[in-house]
């Protein structure tokens, strides 16, 4: 498989946030999942990609070349939907869209005219004028209309309502018809990826808890539950978090059939989604 | 092709794919040499995972139900042994259940049931 991303060994640090020991590839065609909490490292890794920001050490490689050599013809083949768009506040769509064609080799007028078409959009709009959904919509087609190999998306569904997030999701599925698009897009709206993605990577206080298939981690990691008093999170095998209540112990455990299998008194068992894992493994007791 | 997900069944989507495209071919609404559509397609159309559909079209295939032409496709397989095996015990399946109905309606007992079953099935020894 070819990778679109390859990540090896990346580490940033801030004072009071360290990003560390960051490996994952998105591979080539697919559509990667970027998960965590506020304030895990999402953002850090995208602008790491970008060559926004300097790393102090790892690798990052786009399209097989190294991202700070190669950094033009990488961005060239980038199209990259920031969370909150920021684009010259009086300007009309139309005079910053011919702009910043000048970038771009593959760039397609008439597709991005279609575009706004399809999006409601006006090339005679004012940038300022639009709302934070106009926005985004705006900056995607920016994207589409360079026919961009890789899409790269920082948080693009948080502030959008569901009409226009099901579009956005459905968009960037039709992107990947033709196998050589890649898509890496960062969300802690775990709902959205949970049927969209075909990839997930999990990020928690810098650092990955897992990059995997979907429905690997989806298939495998479940939540048990028991009475307080029968139940200890350590005899739950694969445990990795837990919560517990007055009354009931939760644990999060990355081997289901495992759990399963260990006959535990009265407890049940369901299958985990990517936001329990979240939630368990970011506010429950983690348990390594 | 027809095909529904539910998002809240206990299944996983890669068998809820296999058991509707399997049923389709059983009940002969898919037949064999009909094209299935792309790994691509079918994930875009449903809205799920592209490896999810990679992994339903393989299990297909692993069952002999679909064939893969490479660089053409996915197509319904000539019916193999098992499949005509599979659809016929489902016919006889569905027979029995029949009977139970009945025997039910008279009051015969699982037992008495049973002994029926035997006795019928030795007579053709």
């Amino acid at each position: 498989m070819t990778n679109a991303i390859e990540i090896n060994g990346l580490r940033k640090e801030y004072k009071g946030f360290t990003l560390e020991d960051v490996t994952f590839d998105v591979p080539q065609g697919y559509i990667m999942g970027l998960i965590g909490p506020n304030g895990a490292g999402k953002t850090t890794i995208i602008k790491l990609i970008m060559n926004l920001i300097r790393r102090d050490a790892g690798e990052v490689r786009v399209f097989g070349l190294d991202s700070r050599h190669h950094e033009p013809e990488i961005k060239s083949r980038i199209g990259f939907v920031y969370d909150v768009p920021r684009f010259p506040e009086d300007l009309r769509l139309r005079t910053i869209a011919s702009a910043l064609s000048a970038f771009y080799a593959r760039w397609d007028d008439r597709r991005f005219r279609a575009l706004l078409d399809e999006f409601q959009l006006s090339p005679r709009q004012v940038f300022k004028k639009l709302s934070h959904g106009m926005k985004m919509k705006f900056s995607l087609a920016l994207a589409l209309a360079h026919d961009a190999d890789l899409i790269l998306m920082d948080e693009p569904t948080a502030g959008l309502d569901p009409v226009f997030r099901f579009e956005l999701l459905t968009k960037l599925r039709a992107l990947i018809q033709d196998e050589r698009k890649s898509v890496l897009f960062s969300s802690h709206i775990t709902s959205d990826l949970e049927r969209v993605a075909d990839f997930v990577t999990f990020i928690h206080q810098g650092r990955i808890i897992f990059s995997a298939a979907k429905d690997e981690i989806l298939e495998s990691w479940g939540v048990v539950r028991a009475a307080t008093d029968g139940l200890q999170p350590g005899d739950v095998p694969g445990a990795r978090g837990f919560r517990r209540t007055e009354h009931t112990l939760e644990v999060l455990t990355a081997d289901l059939d495992a759990a399963r299998r260990s006959a535990l008194p009265g407890a049940v068992f369901d299958k985990a989604s990517l936001e329990d894992i979240m939630f368990f493994i970011s506010k429950g007791n983690a348990h390594a | 092709m027809k095909i529904i997900i539910s998002n809240s069944s206990p299944d996983p989507i890669y068998e809820q794919v296999t058991r509707q495209v399997k049923g389709q071919i059983i009940s002969g609404e898919l037949r064999e040499g009909d094209p299935l559509p792309s790994i691509r397609k079918l994930a875009q159309d449903l809205q799920i995972s592209v490896i999810t559909t990679k992994r339903a079209y393989e299990e297909l295939q692993k069952e002999g139900f679909v064939d893969a032409v490479e660089g053409k496709g996915s197509f319904v397989a000539m019916q193999n042994k098992e499949l005509l095996r599979e659809k016929k015990m489902k016919l006889v399946e569905e027979k029995m259940s029949e009977a139970v109905d009945e025997a039910r309606l008279l009051g015969i007992t699982l037992p008495e049931l049973r002994e029926m079953l035997t006795l019928l099935f030795k007579e053709r020894d």
